[in-house]
């Protein structure tokens, strides 16, 4: 695969407004097509990092190039635009849990309507017939017209993906997709990332702290330690004393090197 | 896109019957109320000027009014206090009484909450209305008609919290032989005393509120200048009235729910 | 077995709480009994048992025929009219209330002091006395029901968009988050995330808020805004006594019905 850079980050830092340091110095370059797991304690900065990344959160200095087009300076529909390239899935799945599975998997397609459309529900038939299409991809057609509230965990993790599929993304941000389901669940949701990432090319970047799911879904490793990178490697170069290192606060740059 | 599973239409949606009986009953409830009411838009800006004038008079107040509205509005004040205390005493021992949790008899609670909610039923400025013509014009009236109102917001709440204390204190209490009262009093109290303050302060914050307008119709209090300036269109006076009327209003509001929240802590 | 058994240890004190306790206990019985000074409460009427048995009597024996006699001007119609009062003056406020709750609600704001002169702006509109509001009314419509239900759809406000912001505060940001991810505007985030979640809320504040409404709606009468509390206030002014009592028979069977009603679908909602 042609090595066409879709995710690059220039020195990018994050302060908080509390004065706590989010990101510091992150440079980094992710290609079209790669699966990459992000690993570290909680509060290293796997999730601003990801957030950052889709502008959730502003970062204070540095600047984060999509597909060769600046985030951090995008405003109103140009930054609509930008996101809807990115698909996002949540710890918490973050569903409209009195909504149907169907609007629920039809919001990933806001961005393409005039608010006004929206308003009124006014999706076309054509879109409508894509939400249940992605639902059969993530097997849950029958469940099209329940209520999001009514899915285990597993399935509401699945119409996430589902609506991260309607938005035809380019890049799908992971944050922490398995933190709220059991082993099995967790297998099976990742197996879904795994599929996006392979029959549709989409570029994966996943938070992980699970090692075993880090090992059997990552292709690159990358390891992050009070807002910085501490490690960067390919998975199947990757000694399991690695992961030791950045889960006990070592620094996984002496190991691999 | 490249697809080799087979993929199915989108079936069409259950349609659902009772949404469609709400939207007629709320569609048709509005109708009757418009035509009851005969509430129209076109009313509203038919005398529009009128309304914005008299609102241009009330916020131009009348501080020099202050003076005269000053011991009516100690005698407010006087009347929320008063109807908040006896209303909590009564409501205090009421409560007691109807908690199936301590009053076992079930024909006994059953007939007192029978009457505590039909008192509950009937407005504070009515019951105003009522005891003016009962005991005479003045603020007695008042005093009564927020007693009774305190006593209805205060024994619904209050006894809603006894019944779910905590059983395991009375059972102890009555395994080592006490009697009713020290049961109350050992097991009972120590669990609720919070709770029936912040009950009461609660009903306070109401009170002030109501004791402002039952003047009004003869019940003591501030409400018989807001009568009186309305009456002679001396709307500078009732803006004056109003304002002292926010500005007490806010502030016991406030006192009070910070002193619930510190309480409840 | 060792018999030197340990002497109870003084109770541990905390002087400065201890002293805040005692002052506010003497504070708050200072003020009750300086609250009982000035009003008199020998002042009572002579004939006040005998009125009050009469109101009762009426309960008791009412007056059939004012309960219903076609003429509209029955207490059924009067009920009925007080009823239809509170219900389009709630649906009124309840309209009026969304914008308030989502500009006093402080999650919804950059800065603080936006969500903060919300709050102030709803805490006036609560205090604004409700009867002065119906008698500017009756001057810009004349008197009679509408001046009541536009006087309940202002007033309602101040207290029904307190509890929605109230709600739209609870609400968890994560759906919102998706919506704004997938690449949605703000307005996306409240058509898709915001008012899903909150309209079982919405729907049960503005029942409960339908229930005082009906209790307001039989006050306004007394200034001249429609409903039951008119023929009462007249009732009282010619000392009918027996018809007073049918008055608040009916306005006590109405509330109870309400009350009754909004709580049973409140109860579906859940």
């Amino acid at each position: 695969m042609a090595d066409k850079p879709m995710i690059q980050l220039k020195d990018v830092s994050k302060v908080y407004d509390n004065g706590t340091v989010g990101l510091k110095d992150i440079k980094l370059t992710i290609n079209k097509g790669e699966f990459v797991v992000v690993v570290g304690l909680s509060g290293a900065g796997k999730s601003t990092l990801l957030r950052s990344i889709n502008r959730l959160h502003n970062i204070t200095s540095g600047d984060i190039l999509i597909d060769g087009k600046s985030i951090t300076k995008a405003k109103g529909k140009n930054l609509r635009n930008l996101r809807r390239d990115i698909g996002m899935i949540f710890q918490n799945f973050n569903l409209v849990k009195r909504s149907s599975v169907l609007r629920n998997v039809l919001v990933g397609r806001v961005a393409y309507y005039p608010t006004w459309k929206t308003t009124f529900n006014l999706f076309s038939k054509e879109d409508k017939q894509k939400a249940y299409e992605a639902l059969q991809k993530v097997d849950l057609a029958d469940k099209v017209y329940a209520r999001a509230d009514e899915l285990s965990g597993g399935q509401q993790q699945r119409v996430a993906i589902a609506r991260v599929l309607m938005q035809d993304p380019k890049i799908i941000l992971a944050d922490e997709p398995t933190a709220s389901l059991d082993p099995q669940t967790s297998i099976k949701v990742m197996d879904d990332l795994k599929m996006l990432n392979e029959k549709y090319g989409m570029t994966v970047l996943a938070n992980l702290h699970s090692v075993e799911l880090a090992r059997k879904f990552g292709q690159r490793v990358i390891g992050i330690r009070a807002g910085q990178v501490v490690y960067d490697g390919k998975m199947e170069d990757t000694p399991e004393s690695v992961f030791t290192d950045i889960y006990n606060g070592g620094d996984g740059n002496k190991e691999a090197k | 896109m490249p697809e080799k599973q087979n993929l199915m239409k989108l079936p069409k949606r259950k349609f659902k019957v009772m949404n469609l009986v709400w939207a007629i009953i709320m569609i048709a409830g509005l109708f009757i109320s418009i035509n009851v009411t005969n509430t129209h838009i076109s009313v509203l800006f038919k005398n529009w000027d009128q309304f914005a004038d008299i609102f241009v008079q009330i916020s131009h107040p009348d501080w020099s009014y202050l003076s005269v509205i000053w011991p009516k509005l100690i005698e407010t004040i006087k009347m929320a206090v008063l109807g908040t205390v006896i209303g909590s005493v009564v409501a205090f021992i009421y409560s007691l009484s109807i908690a199936r949790n301590i009053v076992k008899n079930k024909a006994v609670t059953g007939v007192l909450r029978f009457i505590m909610n039909i008192i509950r039923t009937i407005p504070d400025l009515l019951l105003g209305a009522v005891f003016v013509a009962i005991v005479g014009i003045g603020p007695v009236a008042g005093v009564v008609a927020l007693a009774v109102v305190t006593f209805g917001i205060v024994v619904k709440l209050f006894y809603e919290s006894i019944e779910t204390i905590d059983p395991g204190p009375i059972e102890a209490l009555t395994a080592v032989g006490a009697n009713k009262l020290q049961i109350i009093h050992h097991a009972v109290m120590p669990q609720i005393m919070t709770y029936f303050i912040s009950y009461v302060l609660y009903a306070f914050e109401i009170n002030v509120r109501a004791s402002t307008v039952l003047g009004y119709i003869g019940a003591g209090g501030i409400g018989l200048n807001l009568q009186q300036t309305l009456q002679v269109f001396n709307y500078a006076q009732t803006g004056t009235i109003i304002i002292v009327i926010i500005v007490v209003v806010v502030l016991i509001d406030y006192v009070s729910s910070k002193s619930r929240e510190a309480l409840m802590k | 077995m060792d018999t030197t058994m340990k002497k109870l240890p003084a109770k541990p004190v905390d002087r400065k709480k201890q002293i805040i306790h005692w002052l506010i206990a003497i504070l708050t019985i200072a003020l009750i009994v300086w609250s009982f000074t000035d009003i008199d409460f020998g002042d009572i009427k002579a004939t006040a048992g005998q009125i009050a048995g009469a109101i009762f009597a009426g309960i008791f024996h009412p007056d059939w025929k004012y309960v219903y006699n076609g003429s509209g001007e029955d207490l059924i119609s009067q009920l009925w009219q007080t009823i239809c009062i509170a219900f389009l003056g709630t649906f009124i406020s309840a309209i009026i209330s969304l914008p308030f709750a989502f500009w006093a609600a402080h999650t919804k704001h950059k800065h603080w002091y936006t969500s903060r002169t919300g709050k102030i702006v709803l805490a006036i509109i609560r205090s604004f006395p409700e009867i002065v509001l119906a008698l500017m009314f009756i001057k810009a419509v004349g008197p009679g029901s509408a001046a009541g239900v536009l006087a309940l759809g202002f007033h309602s406000v101040g207290m029904l968009a307190k509890l929605f912001s109230e709600e739209i505060e609870n609400l968890e940001d994560g759906p919102n988050e998706a919506v704004v991810a997938a690449g949605g505007s703000k307005f996306h985030g409240i058509m898709f995330s915001t008012m899903p979640n909150l309209m079982p809320a919405l729907i049960s504040n503005t029942l409960y808020r339908f229930d005082i409404s009906i209790r307001s709606a039989s006050i306004l009468g007394l200034v001249g805004a429609g409903g039951i509390g008119y023929p009462l206030i007249i009732a009282l002014q010619y000392r009918q006594w027996d018809r007073v009592g049918i008055i608040l028979l009916g306005i006590i069977i109405m509330v109870v019905i309400i009350d009754w009603i909004s709580g049973w679908i409140r109860k579906k909602l859940v």
